[in-house]
């Protein structure tokens, strides 16, 4: 193939990645869109493969087949609640990818026609290298908190804003050093020096974020393998991977404002780590918390004409999605209108909870989004409350003190009557006392989410 | 214990505190149910219903006064008679109004006896079950709405039939308590237009939900705050009762029938419906008064009666709506009781624990033990939670001058955003080479496109969104791929490597984002 063919391979490809994101406005065009971006992928790898100067060799094939089989076992195997410590795992891949290509543009000879290219050429490399080591153990300290293997809790370690100056600026340092005698013989100590010190960088920034904030920081991570594929498009002159990288890039930096507007907080204060200071005492909640028992529920999700149901992260935890979904299909099949809530941050993951409702057989349109149905509460008989807390804390509106003051929250105390599903009655990730489950219409239905609900479709036939 | 029910000694009264489903579910609780002989006729409940539900029948109200260790009534004790039959450690529940009725009051504090008076149940969410007063005033404001259509000589509903047109009947609601907004609901549904009026501006929403429309006053100052006074009511001042009238002789002329139901607690009932504003109601027109019983709230009514004014307005001044649907009414006034016995006996074992650290028994119980316990002291739970301060309400022209001051603040950083842009573009044009330029605009138009195009993304496929922006960041691949024909070794397992695992990421991205895709359906 053709220099020429070959970019308009690219062109092709760049065309259907565009589509395959933009088909994804609504469930129906989703799944002709998925087809787009894997046709997109097949012609561009097709395409640099059979192009110029490429020899196809024995290495290539194999690690491309090993490649293959491990993505496709790990696809089929996932289970839709190990989905975002997946996706995490998945960024890592991509940020290793950034760093070891960056490393073999600096080992390779060049020949540069002025000195800006040559210029150019090794910042893109610096950046190149630097995103995609932060990405790579950023990544992995995502996955590791989110698999569980280590501690969820924010780790903020003494003076950590200026460790990050420091490193950051060691980083720069390093750069000019690097442009100063760069040449494919040299041994380039700064590149490898600031590959690590940015492989500390990332696993210290996703430290210090605690458990709640982890969509902001899967989404960050996804904008920066963007990036990283940006980068590295500029090193190689290669415009598809610039235009793909661009795209997930931005994707990824809309995901993460999204999810960061939907807590009500600044990016910045996100990614730096931990909450902001309290502004002053908090509220003092008033009332007592009633239990209640499932023959308790279950009369008065019998007597109920409309229910709301709100599952937050326990309910992944408990893996209860089955549980709700049959739920949700006996009270239906008596005639109740019965509907789902979900907050933008509910989960680790952006759209978490919608993808667990769909593996459970929940038909999408009942579950809508908290913008939808935050006007229905009122005219509500009956609010269910599996494993979420924070997202419907009345404290968020009604106390100025609250460290989650301002955060738009489920207005799900205006209903007549809540249930909360809840193992005990410990806080939130975020540790503060929740008046929600204070209030007179209230009841708090203790127990693992899926044990509780398993006893109550005893009781509902 | 023993449970008992006499026969209402208050003449015309229909009701019966017990019935037959409630004495199964005393009978529930541990108590053994007794009644006396034809209490439930005015009710429609038989003497052979009651046994059935294995209730014991009595011959005479003494006998059964002997009998019972809890009486449940419905109307305060009536007279010497039955005042005596009360005696010591008994227990007796009925509606009983101590404020006004201090003497029987001091009676049954020298009688010995535990009074509970269901008219003094505080107004808490919890207590709501046993509130007798607002199950009672739901039955009068709709029988209200039943006596105006009777006496009232047309439609509610407006009709265009081919004997020419009906309009629709309008109709007034004053207070929007519990009678009042059950008579909303009944004249609405009959196809009235409703109006209402309330001093509490904060039931306006209550009174919109019901379906009628709030009559709002032109009125600044008076605000009530409903919290403040559990629920209820309270005194207006002059300047507001004025402007009231005012808006109330407005609308005189146009209304077909009036219901008032304005009461303040532990007072005579206000006069709002006043001589002038019947006069200039139009003939045929119908004024239920519910609060007839306390004075009234129009001049003219009198209680217990109907009687028609001069220019052929009704005015009902009844006082027994709630006798006059004995069935309805018996069967709530009863659940209510059975409600409060069962906060009576906590273990459900038949013995009554008058437990008076409970807000709610603390509340209602007047005598106990030898002592007046009336008034109680302050619930500790609010009934109403205290309304916010809440700021006030803008203008529109302020909304439109604020929404004004956003756009042109974001116009305005919109401007500076694109102005510092470009400097930094024509800084780097001004240094970069040409083909990193070339590069360079790919880039910003794609980042460009990215943001336009994850906008319309919609939220529920945000996790399919970032498995598949996952998918093609593997497009890194490429960079690998240019990279593996090369002879460094060093530089061939790098790249060998990165193949392998962007395969991976491509592979293992589509194939997962097309199996949560498949997922979703619709119902």
């Amino acid at each position: 193939m053709s220099i020429g063919l070959v970019t308009a391979a690219y062109i092709a490809a760049s065309v259907l990645f565009i589509l395959a994101l933009g088909g994804l406005s609504n469930q129906e065009s989703a799944k002709r869109a998925i087809w787009y971006g894997i046709v997109g992928m097949a012609i561009a790898i097709v395409a640099t493969v059979s192009g110029p100067q490429m020899d196809i060799g024995a290495v290539l094939i194999v690690m491309m087949a090993i490649g293959a089989v491990v993505g496709v076992i790990v696809a089929q195997r996932v289970q839709m609640t190990g989905m975002p410590q997946l996706v995490a795992a998945l960024h890592s891949f991509v940020g290793l990818a950034a760093v070891f290509i960056g490393i073999n543009s600096d080992l390779t000879a060049h020949h540069f026609a002025s000195d800006a290219e040559e210029v150019i050429h090794e910042v893109e490399i610096f950046i190149g290298v630097f995103i995609g080591a932060i990405t790579f153990t950023g990544s992995i300290i995502a996955y590791a908190k989110l698999a569980g293997s280590i501690s969820g809790n924010a780790l903020i370690l003494p003076g950590r804003h200026v460790w990050n100056v420091l490193m950051a600026g060691a980083s720069i340092v390093l750069l000019v050093l690097y442009m100063q005698d760069a040449s494919a013989d040299t041994f380039s100590w700064q590149l490898y020096l600031m590959t690590a010190i940015a492989f500390v960088v990332g696993a210290h920034l996703v430290m210090a974020i605690g458990g709640a904030d982890m969509p902001v920081v899967v989404s960050m991570l996804n904008s920066y393998s963007g990036w990283a594929a940006a980068a590295t498009g500029f090193l190689l002159g290669n415009d598809l991977l610039i235009v793909t990288g661009a795209l997930v890039g931005s994707s990824g930096a809309i995901l993460s404002y999204i999810m960061c507007k939907a807590m009500n907080r600044h990016f910045l204060s996100v990614i730096l780590g931990g909450f902001g200071g309290q502004k002053g005492p908090a509220m003092e909640i008033e009332g007592e918390q009633i239990a209640i028992d499932a023959d308790g529920v279950a009369s008065a999700l019998d007597d109920a004409d409309s229910v709301i149901i709100v599952p937050g992260y326990g309910m992944a935890v408990a893996q209860a999605q089955q549980s709700v979904s049959e739920l949700t299909k006996r009270l239906r099949a008596r005639g109740k209108e019965v509907r789902f809530g979900i907050h933008p941050v509910a989960g680790r993951l952006p759209g978490h909870m919608n993808v667990l409702l769909a593996e459970a057989r929940v038909p999408y349109d009942i579950v809508l989004e908290m913008d939808e149905i935050n006007d229905d509460f009122p005219e509500t008989d009956v609010v269910m409350i599996i494993g979420s807390n924070d997202i419907v804390n009345p404290a968020a509106q009604e106390d100025p003190n609250s460290p989650i003051a301002g955060m738009p929250v489920l207005e799900v105390w205006k209903a007549k009557q809540v249930f909360v599903s809840k193992r005990g009655q410990g806080t939130g990730y975020s540790g503060i006392e929740n008046p929600l489950f204070f209030k007179e219409n209230t009841r708090m239905f203790y127990g693992d989410a899926k044990a509780s609900l398993d006893s109550l479709l005893t009781r509902i036939s | 214990m023993k449970i008992g029910t006499p026969k209402e000694s208050f003449a015309g009264e229909n009701r019966v505190a017990m019935t037959p489903a409630s004495a199964l579910a005393l009978q529930k609780l541990g108590y053994e149910c007794v009644i006396q002989s034809g209490a439930g006729m005015g009710a429609r409940f038989s003497d052979q219903e009651y046994k059935d539900a294995g209730v014991e029948v009595v011959k005479t109200a003494a006998a059964l006064w002997k009998a019972a260790d809890i009486v449940a009534k419905v109307r305060p004790l009536e007279g010497a008679t039955e005042e005596k039959r009360v005696r010591k450690g008994q227990t007796v529940i009925s509606f009983f109004y101590p404020a006004q009725n201090e003497a029987q009051l001091k009676l049954m504090k020298s009688a010995g006896a535990n009074y509970i008076a269901m008219d003094m149940v505080p107004r808490i969410s919890r207590a709501q079950k046993m509130d007798a007063l607002s199950s009672m005033a739901n039955i009068a404001g709709y029988r209200a709405v039943i006596e105006a259509s009777n006496n009232f000589g047309r439609f509610f509903t407006g009709q265009i039939t081919a004997a020419g047109k009906v309009p629709p009947a309008k109709v007034l609601i004053v207070g929007a308590g519990v009678a009042g907004l059950a008579a909303i609901g009944a004249a609405t549904s009959l196809g009235a237009i409703t109006l209402a009026f309330d001093v509490r501006p904060e039931v306006a929403e209550q009174i919109e939900s019901m379906g009628a429309e709030f009559v709002y006053l032109d009125f600044a100052e008076e605000a009530q705050d409903g919290a403040a006074t559990g629920g209820y009511a309270a005194v207006s001042s002059p300047e507001f009762r004025e402007a009231q009238l005012a808006k109330f002789r407005e609308l005189a002329p146009e209304v077909d029938i009036v219901i008032t139901t304005a009461l303040i607690p532990g007072r005579d009932a206000p006069k709002l419906w006043l001589k002038d504003m019947v006069e200039a109601m139009k003939p045929g027109s119908v004024v239920i008064d519910l609060a007839a019983e306390r004075g009234g709230n129009c001049d003219l009514t009198v209680m217990d009666e109907k009687i028609e004014t001069k220019n052929g307005v009704t005015i009902v001044g009844y006082t027994d709506f709630p006798s006059r649907m004995a069935t309805q009414s018996s069967t709530l006034y009863a659940n209510n009781i059975r409600h409060m016995m069962d906060d009576l006996t906590p273990e459900k074992d038949g013995v009554v624990v008058h437990n008076m650290e409970d807000d709610v028994i603390r509340g209602a119980t007047v005598t106990f033990e030898g002592d007046v316990t009336f008034p109680p002291p302050p619930p500790k739970v609010q009934a109403i939670a205290a309304k916010k301060p809440t700021a006030p309400e803008l203008t529109p022209e302020e909304k439109s001058a604020l929404e004004a001051a956003a756009m042109k603040k974001s116009g305005m950083q919109q401007t500076l955003m694109l102005i510092a842009g470009g400097a930094v573009m024509l800084l780097i044009g001004a240094y970069a080479p040409a083909s990193f330029m070339q590069h360079f605009i790919v880039f910003v138009l794609s980042v460009f496109i990215g943001f336009q195009v994850i906008w319309n993304v919609s939220h529920a496929l945000h996790t399919p969104l970032m498995a598949i922006t996952n998918a093609i960041s593997g497009i890194i691949i490429l960079g690998a791929l240019l990279q593996i024909g090369s002879d460094n070794k060093l530089v061939l397992i790098l790249a060998a490597i990165s193949v392998l695992i962007a395969t991976i990421n491509v592979v293992g991205g589509f194939m997962v984002t097309r199996r949560m895709l498949q997922m979703f359906q619709k119902s």
